[in-house]
């Protein structure tokens, strides 16, 4: 096919911010909008931008930055559904058009740009196609040695002026720009963290040093860049072939007519697709999803597998992922403008893998166990949001303070992502906040803390001075309608005087630890002139 | 099997430790015995198989809650994840400092009590282990569909009887609607705090008696001590665990060893 190492000539066709579009704005809105997902940013346009609101940041944040800004759910659904008249038209230059993810595909282009006289006519071509499905879309085209590349060639066109990179080039072309360029991209995004840091800023500085000394001293994940940088195809391994038999079909009757009907026969699919090609371990990193209608219409569609679902390595979000996209397909087709709409209803739904990488999936335990674990959790999270209400699900976040309660924070599931492994670091012994209690730490909490009574030997309030001293030592206490128990053992009080710059918030607190003759241990606290019962060691 | 004493030096103490911890997640294969979650090195003299998969526990008794939490730390650590439902004022850094991977815990609170069951079911299908407070009134009616249920999926629920001032109710120790179906049930006796005296000090930690008896040990009852929590928070054994094996079997002369 091609020369040892060196990467396929590639045409990518972009649409820049595809998450905006697909929502249903124009590419230059002058309104700002984000699109959110799992209460993060993912997508902005350009107003939004210039108003400082960046991917990543927190809802919240980016509302902050910019208050009449528009946040739109994100929906890859909608995303690739969207996107399918842009496909469908590319599908006219070339039958082997791979959609990378809802707005970027791309195809080879050694036979097309052959048949169309050269690389600028094929990219002229396909910017026409592209914005003959839709005259208003900004569509973005490059042509350069490896898909990554022509991608990165694509965000550097201009609307309606494709950029080609000639053969041989792709290193000069990537030379001058920004590591940070490739974030997106690389496996393993830390090492190009430890490049900027030690001096190394652009794709040319990395591409100059020495082969060798980059692979001893950061392994694959430097390789990757570097074989990037020097024009090479990133991808060390050859790729596998794909093994025969392991292409799976289903023949659906009654024939669909939605795309959930279809959705879920691919489920079943997909995990048949991905059990099998495990049973070569192998994992597919694109996949070819063929319908067919009963009057014999036909669409394929190649997708490209990449991002978390195959970084994890879990043969079941591979197969949730695998789902998703003939969802998506048959969803497109089925909803599309009349043009490409089938007549009938869809009678055959295949997948078959259109390239394989050897899997480096975990072994898993055969109960359960681990695997699937979390998409169980995301399932059950769901249906009691719909139970219960979304904020009656929560999740703990690390936070902090010095009163009991005050450490973990409860933040509604809705607003992170359950799927993915998240840290709650809890550094409770490192964190700056002196007068807070040693371990070990009351297992009840009271929130709002429950009113007590706290008595000496005559049966007199206990009270705590101005200087944080008990005049007479606690006898009894008697919570709420609860009869009095004795004070066994007690220590304090320790004051704690929080927030003086908050007129709300302000408090001035004196805790004490009991053990009553019950032998239960309380954590008392006296503000405001009354005895609360702030938390219980039980 | 092999003397390789002389060839590799045997693991420190820290180190046998993780290596232990780290032995139930990269093993490839769990055999069907082995259906179980992982229990904390303090709770081995309890419960020396780990935690059966599918399992009813009812905790009762003044530290109920804390050992029901400190059933499912090394479960949590070990990637299964918690649902903590009816617990309002769950301690949160005490759980943290019992060893549960808050990571991995989800809360549920309040749950409005006509859709009680159903939330259960939902959190049964969805979750390794549930965490059960007596908020979350479990009707009589259902509580023998929710323990087949959780034992089909294999998910752990431990019901926790609240005690004295954590709940605000009163219930008699041992008494819960799922009290009479669970497999296991535990009584958890504080036997007294170390550490405060009157007027100095601090509370450090506390020791109790820790009984568990149900179907699943048949004809037994087993019997520990424990530090709940210790000193900095954590469990620990008060003495080398030891397994006092009661009722058929206690007239068996007991076996010393000849040191």
């Amino acid at each position: 096919m091609s020369a040892a190492g060196a990467a396929v000539r590639t045409l990518a066709v972009l649409c820049p911010d595809w998450e905006v579009v697909a929502a249903g704005f124009e590419a230059a809105d002058p309104r700002p909008v984000a699109v959110v997902r799992a209460n993060r940013v993912v997508a902005t346009n350009a107003a939004a931008r210039a108003d400082d609101v960046v991917v990543g940041a927190r809802r919240r944040e980016a509302q902050g930055r910019c208050p009449d800004l528009l946040i739109v759910a994100h929906d890859p659904a909608r995303d690739a559904r969207a996107f399918e008249p842009v496909v469908a038209a590319l599908a006219t230059l070339t039958p082997r058009v791979e959609i990378t993810e809802p707005g970027v595909c791309s195809f080879a282009t050694r036979g097309p740009s052959r048949y169309f006289g050269g690389d600028e006519a094929l990219a002229q071509r396909a910017a026409a196609a592209a914005a003959g499905a839709d005259p208003d879309l900004d569509v973005r085209v490059g042509v350069a040695d490896g898909p990554l590349v022509a991608r990165l060639a694509a965000t550097r066109a201009g609307r309606g002026r494709p950029r080609v990179v000639p053969p041989g080039t792709a290193a000069a072309f990537l030379a001058p720009a920004p590591l940070a360029a490739l974030a997106t991209f690389v496996p393993d995004p830390d090492v190009l963290d430890t490049w900027e840091r030690l001096g190394l800023t652009t794709i040319g500085e990395v591409g100059a040093l020495p082969t060798g000394a980059v692979v001893a001293r950061f392994g694959p994940a430097g390789q990757w860049v570097h074989r990037l940088a020097r024009g090479l195809d990133p991808q060390l391994l050859r790729p596998e072939p794909v093994p025969p038999d392991v292409t799976v079909a289903a023949d659906l009757d009654p024939p669909a007519e939605r795309a959930e009907a279809v959705a879920f026969v691919a489920r079943t699919l997909a995990e048949e697709l991905v059990d099998r090609l495990g049973g070569w371990g192998l994992a597919c990193t694109q996949v070819v999803v063929t319908a067919h209608t009963e009057h014999g219409e036909t669409h394929e569609r190649c997708w490209r597998l990449d991002g978390p679902a195959r970084a994890s390595g879990a043969p079941r979000s591979l197969a949730a992922a695998i789902a998703d996209r003939a969802r998506w397909q048959v969803d497109g087709w089925l909803s599309g403008p009349a043009a490409i709409r089938p007549t009938a209803g869809v009678s055959r739904l295949v997948l078959a893998p259109g390239s394989v990488e050897p899997a480096r999936g975990r072994q898993l335990g055969f109960w359960g166990g681990e695997a699937g674990a979390g998409e169980r959790v995301v399932r059950a999270v769901a249906r009691l949001e719909g139970l219960v209400g979304p904020d009656a699900v929560r999740v703990a976040e690390a936070r902090g303070g010095r009163r009991s309660g005050d450490e973990v924070g409860l933040v509604p599931t809705a607003a992170v992502d359950v799927s993915v492994a998240r840290q709650v670091a809890l550094t409770f012994g490192a964190a700056p906040w002196p007068g807070r209690l040693p371990a070990p730490s009351p297992s009840v909490v009271h929130r709002p803390a429950r009113p007590a009574e706290v008595l000496d030997a005559e049966g007199r309030s206990v009270e705590v001075t101005g200087r944080g001293e008990v005049r007479r030592p606690p006898h009894t206490v008697r919570v709420e309608a609860d009869p009095p128990h004795d004070v066994v053992a007690w220590a304090g009080p320790w004051p704690v005087d929080q927030r003086w710059w908050d007129a709300e918030a302000h408090e001035r607190r004196a805790r004490l630890q009991v053990v009553t003759d019950q032998g239960v241990a309380l954590l008392l606290g006296r503000a405001d002139g009354s005895w609360w019962v702030d938390a219980v060691y039980a | 099997m092999f003397d390789t004493r002389g060839v590799s030096p045997s693991p420190t103490r820290a180190e046998a430790a993780a290596l232990a911890e780290l032995d139930p997640r990269v093993r490839p294969l769990t055999l069907a015995a082995e259906r179980t979650l992982p229990v904390l090195p303090a709770l081995g003299a309890l419960l020396p198989a780990g935690l059966p998969r599918g399992a009813t526990l009812a905790v009762s008794g003044s530290a109920g809650r804390s050992f029901a939490v400190a059933l499912l730390a090394a479960a949590s650590r070990a990637g299964s994840w918690v649902a903590v439902v009816g617990m309002p004022g769950f301690g949160w850094r005490a759980a943290a400092e019992v060893g549960l991977d808050l990571a991995r815990v989800v809360v549920v609170d309040p749950v409005p009590p006509a859709v009680v069951p159903e939330c259960l079911g939902a959190l049964v299908d969805g979750f390794d282990a549930v965490l059960l407070g007596a908020e979350a009134r479990v009707p009589g009616t259902s509580a023998r569909r929710l323990a087949a249920r959780a034992r089909e999926r294999g998910t752990v629920l431990v019901a926790v009887v609240e005690p004295w001032f954590a709940g605000g109710r009163r219930e008699r120790a041992g008494q819960g609607p799922l009290t009479d179906v669970a497999d296991l049930r535990a009584l958890v006796e504080g036997e007294g705090w170390d550490g405060l005296g009157s007027g100095f000090g601090r509370l450090g930690g506390r020791q109790v008696a820790v009984e568990l008896e149900g179907r699943r040990l048949p004809g037994r009852r087993r019997r520990s001590r424990l530090w709940l929590p210790g000193p900095e928070g954590a469990v620990a054994p008060v003495e080398a665990p030891r397994l006092e094996v009661l009722g058929r079997h206690a007239a068996a002369p007991p076996v010393r060893s000849t040191a």
